[in-house]
């Protein structure tokens, strides 16, 4: 029961923004996808997007096969979980879970009882007097019993403090190892989710930056450590993302993964070659020029 | 744990060859399944998949099927083998030219080793002595 999503020269405009432009994008069935992003960038306009709560100007989105728009068949096997919670905050939370197991083909009532226990959440309350870290674990909690074909998470940890942000990332790979599923991830916190991908998404101003497989992408930058001449001649010619220099040592930051000839070649230079995390190489490729 | 900034894979194949050198992971005996590693370590069992075929092509790992994975016959043998191999590349030429560098004469190193002090070190208790508080 999993659904893959294709997405094909996809423009999305709000009156004269432009927040999506051209992108082109295949999520495989049964992955863990992260979408990265600056704020800005997109990530919540192609969400929506998937899900059918928006419309694109251009360009087709494919989920499970179908174009989603007034797709019966195709939104029941999806779930977008926003900033909101995408819940009925005037109703208890225990009404809402409650009209969400009739409208939930998968839902999972129990696990949706657990997950509660665990956020420490009281059913009798509704999630409009939830302070904004307790609704977004209610929003989790939705997402993950809904246990829906198609799981869309859009910043789902904002406001929740770590140790909630922790039970969810557990509760996520507990319950996605039992029911493999497909899950977006959006989130700003890419050291805390990146073990949890399969897949990176970036979007950068609207367009897509890259989509790789997040091991590939963790291979993908070197530092480059050593003598300004040396570290100069060895990136010559390649894409270098940083630079930085402490009197006679230079440590620059290129993009590309190396040959193992170009590690002979480091090591006969007396350089010193280092991997660079996710969350550094995110930075690098999407930071602007500083203004000068 | 796995918290380096080499791919995940890497450092978990590197984990598991640690343990079967060092006698933690016997030979036939079973390793963490894929479902264990992402739920005991928030890793994504595709993640733990891929540091398993790469033990498998190498012959660390065998599968049996529907039971999961487990370390080959021999396995210990083959992994120190090539550690040895690679030692005097990896461990013992970088000493010798920090040596030179340090201006110690390699006469000087090979005592040191064949003195055996720092296999000394190594066993010695590291409770801080009498009179060195800070």
């Amino acid at each position: 029961m999993t659904v893959g999503v294709e997405i094909r020269d996809l423009v999305v405009r709000y009156g004269s923004t432009t927040a999506l432009e051209g992108v082109s994008l295949t999520i495989e069935p049964g992955t863990i996808t992260g979408l990265l992003g600056r704020n800005g960038s997109g990530k919540t306009t192609l969400l929506s997007t998937i899900a059918a709560f928006r419309r694109p100007n251009a360009g087709t989105v494919l989920v499970d096969g179908e174009d989603p728009w007034e797709s019966a068949r195709v939104m029941a096997k999806t779930c977008l979980i926003r900033e909101s919670g995408d819940v009925q905050v005037e109703l208890s939370m225990k009404r809402n879970l409650e009209f969400l197991e009739g409208a939930r083909p998968h839902f999972d009532r129990d696990l949706a009882g657990r997950l509660m226990d665990v956020f420490e959440l009281d059913g009798k309350r509704k999630p409009s007097k939830l302070s904004r870290g307790k609704k977004s674990a209610f929003g989790a909690i939705v997402g993950l019993a809904s246990r829906a074909e198609l799981t869309l998470f859009d910043e789902v940890h904002l406001g929740m403090d770590s140790p909630s942000r922790y039970a969810f990332y557990d509760a996520l790979m507990a319950d996605y190892v039992e029911h493999p599923r497909t899950i977006i991830l959006s989130s700003h916190l890419i050291d805390e989710v990146q073990r949890l991908l399969e897949k990176v998404v970036i979007l950068d101003r609207g367009g897509l930056l890259l989509a790789e497989e997040a091991e590939t992408l963790r291979a993908r930058g070197v530092s480059v450590t050593g003598p300004v001449d040396a570290v100069e001649a060895f990136t010559a010619g390649r894409v270098v993302l940083r630079r930085q220099q402490l009197g006679r040592t230079a440590q620059f930051t290129v993009d590309g993964g190396l040959e193992p000839a170009d590690r002979t070649t480091a090591a006969q230079l007396g350089l010193e070659l280092g991997p660079v995390d996710l969350q550094s190489l995110f930075v690098h490729l999407t930071e602007r020029e500083a203004p000068r | 744990m796995f918290d380096g900034r080499e791919p995940i894979y890497l450092q978990i194949a590197d984990q598991i060859r640690t343990e079967i050198l060092s006698g933690a992971l016997g030979e036939e005996e079973q390793v963490m399944s894929t479902t264990q590693y992402a739920t005991e370590y928030r890793i994504n069992p595709a993640t733990a998949a891929k540091a398993f075929s790469e033990l498998v092509a190498e012959g660390t790992l065998y599968k049996r099927r529907g039971v999961g994975m487990f370390v080959a016959p021999q396995a210990r043998e083959r992994l120190l083998a090539q550690r040895r191999e690679r030692f005097f590349a990896d461990v013992v030429d970088p000493v010798a030219v920090e040596a030179q560098m340090l201006g110690i004469p390699l006469d000087d190193v090979v005592a040191r080793l064949g003195s055996g002090a720092g296999l000394l070190a190594q066993q010695a208790p590291t409770a801080p002595q009498e009179g060195t508080d800070r």
